[in-house]
This record gives C-alpha cells, structure tokens and sequence, in this order.
C-alpha cells in the first residue's frame, strides 16, 4: 500500500511517503512559515524522491485534530481534496495520536498536549499495549489545571509529549513532580512516518463529508448558543 | 486534447462555496455556489472562523457537482483557476488550497485571479467587453470606480475612503431591525418611502473620485437614536429611501464625473450591490440624459454575487497571458488593483 501521510495541525508540518510499512521518504519542518505555502511542494518533493506520482498512491493519512484551526484545514483540504480528486482512501487520525506515537519504549501514559490558549491544552491519553497505541481518554479541550488534576488521581507514571509542553513543563512539575516524565525536543516533533503507520489499519471514510476534528466549537457559535436553540436552524449552507 | 477551453475555476473568498466550469471564456457550463447566509444570520454578519469550517465541508462535493453538471471530466479540463484575494484569509485558503491541489493531482496549469477582476468579467456573459471600459464595483468589502484599459488591465481611478456601500446598508439595517444581509430589504422599503431626511452626499461634487459613507451611515444612526431618546417613532420606508437615495447619488454623481474625465463607451456595474433595483434605475436614467452612447452592462443578480464562474471569465484572460501560479501560491487577503 502506497500511503502520503501529512500533518500540519501546529508550527511543525510533516509529510511522509510510506510504501507497504516501509517509509520512502519523511520530511519535519518546524520553521515558522506557512504552511499553505509549503505543503504541496514539499509533497511534491517527497513524492519525486519516492519515484512516485500522486495518482500512483493507495492511501492519503491526515491527522486532523485538534490543533491550530488554519493549520488543520491546509491539510484536511489536501488530503479530502486529493483523496476526492484521485479517488485515494482517506483516513484521519488524531493529531494528538500522531504525537503519542513518538514516546517509544515507554509503559507510562503517554499524554500528548497542545496550547489552546487561556490555560487550556487540547490533550489525550494514549498507551502502548502490545505494540499497539491505545486511546486510554477522549482528546479534548480541558483546562490544564483539571488535567493535571485528573492525572494525579491516577497515581501513574506519565509522559507528557508535545511542542507546546516546554510552556507548561513548572506548572506539570509543580503539580504531579516525579510522576511527571518528559521526552527530548525532538520527539516531541509529529513526524508523519508514525502517522501513516497509524492510518494503515485504520478503515477510509468518505472524502466529501471530511472535516477537521477542532474539539471546540467557535466563540460566536458557543456565545449564540446561550441564547438560541439550534434546532430549526439548518441547513446553515445552501446550495442556491 | 479537447478544442474547447475549460477552465475549473474555484471562489472562497467570503461565505460562498463556489467551483464552475466555464467555456472558452464565455460559457457557463456549470456554477455551483453554496452559500453560508443562514449561518451567518445567526451572528448578524459573516463570523470568519464559522465561514473557513463551512468552506471545509462544502469543497469537494462543489467540486464535484461542477464537473458532474458540465458534464465533464478531469481529463477534458484546460486549467484551474482560483480566488486568491482579495477576502478573508481562512475563506481564501480553502479554495485556493484546494485548487492547487487539483492543479497538482491532474498535471493542469493553476491561474490565479483577483476577486475584483472576477466581478469585472461577470459581465462577459452578458456580452463582449470593449475596452478602454469603465466599471463600478459596489459590493459589502469594496466601492470602486476601476478603469479597465485593456483586457485583464486594471487601475483604481476613485474608491472608498472608509466603509463600503454594501458594508453601510448592513449596518444601517441592523438600526432598522433587519437581518444580515439587508441590501435586498433597504432597497425593498426603499421603494415604498421618500426621501425626507435628505442625508449628506459625502465628497459629491469634490474633484476627485473618491467615496465615504462612514459620514452617512453616523447620520442615519444618529437621526434614529435621537427619534428614539425623544419617544418619536420614524417611518421606515422614508428613512431606506432616504438613505438609499443618498448612497445612490453619489454612486451615479461619481460614475458621471468619471465617465466626463474617462470617455470610453463601455460601463460595467459589478458586484452584489449591482443587484440593487434603486442603483439599477437611477444609473440607467441619468446614462440616458447625460451619456446615451455609454453601454451599461450589469450582470444578472445570480452573477452579481460571489460565483466561481466569473472567476473563470477572469481566468480565461489570464491564461490567454499564461499568467500562472505555482504550488507555493498562497491567500492574498488585501490584494488589490494598482491606483491610476
Ligand atoms: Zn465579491
């Protein structure tokens, strides 16, 4: 099975090209440019390297949330476009998973984090079982407070993972002390090569109805959801 | 290789969803839009973040119903053409992300076009363009009188100094309890009140070929707080007309002063406020009495809007320049014409 895989959902992009289980090619870019600008040349590079053209792929792997909302919607475009365009399969995995998969060797729970602003972290919790990375807790948006909090009631060893962990490293620290694992800086980097290994199993959904999973509604819909039913409302999009 | 020249073009620059197939330039074989109008009625006027997820969802299945209704293949297509300012960056995103995408997967040269130069060549469907031309661009985000001196040559003879027409109609119909948009209800009431409150014609009769409504829209809203603070209820239709009336003098009045300065025998109203009967019929009576050779294009009211396949009319022009894009090309949200 040919597989692009690609993940734009923060600061770093990663793309990888992976050939049954065998990774062709891999790039991490973790400069702050945007990635509209160098999503599709680098796929384009990666493919070349690979000796493959896009129609000659099986499989398109996104992840697709949560994350930065621009972010998330370069790569969920792509990848729903090209899998739609070629009829590729498609597969979305958890950005937040993606993450994960880079604490190796490691029993702990594995908690992948990212800033949501505000003191909020979109956050999960995953563990290894038998080789296999299991979602132990739903990712969601959760103030960092009532993780840790949550956390330390399990009593368990836990690796935090994630480009935005640095931020948060005292205040985990202060809170869950020598429960609290952390990786180096550059495990903490998604690199698409996992990512393409955890969509390679996983079942392709249709490319029409694919969005990004953002875990939080927008503030104009929360605030008008104080005051309005949402029920007699839709079909908020029209084809006229 | 097909004779024909099919050009898939891509808009997204606001809160429409549109992808079409135009022929040659000046066939319409498909223009899906999928607009976002009753979401952003919840909010009173377009919430950017709630548009870029509606873009998300709509794409690929626009994309699909276009070719499906051409009746056309990927394999037929010529280029791919794309919206990639000026508009809001996450709405601008999705389709130009989407568009290079396509572009990529199928080996299609991608062109991409300024939403303005889009709403220009909407009226190429209704007939030939002659150039040098004159074209007003009234719309929610733009007011512009923009000089089209050859084909796909565009300069800014006169614009906005603040808010847009269809801005200033969105905001005064919020003051009158009109939902978002309220172009259609104003120029609705318009019709059945009178001009009585005589607002101020901002720069009209200034030499240059700038506009402000800015002036106007406080004028309104303070004439109806001040009936409000002194329990005096004021007639609705007379304040739309009142209004409208002074929107649309100076629209004429400048279009006028420009046609003096700029002879050409062409003019094009463009934009979703070219939709607005008042603008319509005063437009066209003071053409008769003042410029009766000038030829006045406006496109019908479902090419007014944001539609992809005005992009396409644009595009084809571009491609005639092989004016094309690489996959690095990005949103350009405050893309604009060069000022003459
Ligand atoms: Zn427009």
């Amino acid at each position: 099975m040919k597989i692009l895989a690609l993940d734009t959902s923060n600061q770093a992009m990663s793309v990888a090209v992976m050939v049954d289980g065998q990774v062709l090619a891999e790039m991490t870019l973790n400069r702050k440019k945007t990635h509209s600008e160098q999503l599709l040349p680098t796929i384009d590079h990666l493919l070349q390297l690979s000796a493959l053209t896009p129609e000659a792929l099986d499989r398109v792997v996104v992840a697709d949330g949560p994350g930065s909302y621009t972010g998330l919607r370069i790569a969920v475009t792509t990848a729903k476009t090209l899998a739609d365009t070629l009829q590729l399969e498609l597969v979305g995995i958890s950005s937040l998973a993606t993450l994960a998969a880079g604490a190796l060797r490691t029993k702990d729970i594995i908690v992948p984090l990212m800033d949501a602003r505000r003191q909020n972290v979109f956050a999960g919790m995953y563990q290894w079982l038998d080789g296999a990375l299991i979602n132990v807790a739903a990712d969601r948006h959760v103030a960092l407070e009532q993780l840790l909090a949550e956390l330390a009631l399990l009593k368990q060893p836990v690796t935090f993972i994630g480009g935005d962990v640095a931020k948060f490293r005292d205040a985990i620290k202060a809170r869950l002390g020598a429960q609290a694992h952390f990786v180096d800086a550059v495990s903490a980097l998604p690199q698409a090569g996992r990512l393409a290994l955890l969509g390679q199993q996983a079942a392709p959904v249709p490319p029409a109805t694919f969005v990004p999973r953002y875990l939080r509604l927008t503030e104009a819909e929360t605030n008008w959801l104080k005051t309005h039913d949402d029920k007699g409302h839709a079909p908020y999009v029209e084809k006229v | 290789m097909s004779e024909r020249e099919l050009i898939l073009a891509f808009e997204s620059s606001c809160d429409e969803t549109s992808v079409a197939v135009v022929e040659n330039g000046v066939t319409i074989l498909s223009n899906i839009i999928a607009t976002q109008i009753n979401s952003h009625k919840r909010f009173g006027g377009v919430v950017p973040e709630v548009a870029s997820r509606h873009h998300v969802e709509q794409i690929t299945d626009c994309i699909n119903l276009a070719l499906a209704e051409a009746k056309v293949s990927y394999a037929d297509l010529t280029a791919v053409a794309v919206t990639y300012g000026p508009g809001l960056v996450g709405s601008l995103l999705i389709g130009v992300t989407a568009a290079k995408t396509v572009a990529y997967a199928h080996h299609l040269p991608l062109i991409p076009v300024n939403h303005m130069a889009g709403h220009i060549y909407a009226a190429r469907f209704v007939k030939p363009l002659v150039y040098p031309l004159l074209a007003l661009m009234v719309s929610g985000g733009h007011t512009e009188l923009v000089m089209v001196t050859a084909p796909g040559e565009f300069a800014i003879i006169g614009e906005t100094r603040d808010d847009a027409a269809g801005e200033a109609y969105d905001k005064i119909g919020r003051v009158l309890g009109i939902t978002y948009p309220a172009g259609k209800e104003v120029d609705r009431l318009a019709h059945l009140g009178q001009d009585t409150f005589h607002f101020p014609r901002a720069m009209d009769g200034e030499a240059n070929l700038d506009f402000s409504f800015s002036g106007l829209k406080s004028a309104f809203i303070n004439t109806v707080h001040h009936a409000d603070q002194i329990g005096e209820t004021l007639d609705r239709n007379d304040l739309a007309a009142s209004f409208q009336a002074a929107v649309v003098d100076v629209l004429v009045d400048k279009t006028m002063q420009a046609l003096r300065e700029h002879p050409v025998s062409q003019l094009v109203i463009a934009g979703g406020v070219a939709a607005n009967q008042g603008l319509r019929e005063a437009m066209t009576a003071a053409l008769a009495t003042q410029f009766p050779a000038v030829d006045v294009v406006i496109p019908p009211v479902r090419l007014t809007g944001d539609n992809a396949a005005m992009i396409g009319a644009a595009a084809h022009i571009e491609l005639a320049k092989q004016h094309f894009a690489d996959e690095t090309l990005n949103a350009v949200p405050n893309l604009n014409f060069a000022r003459a």
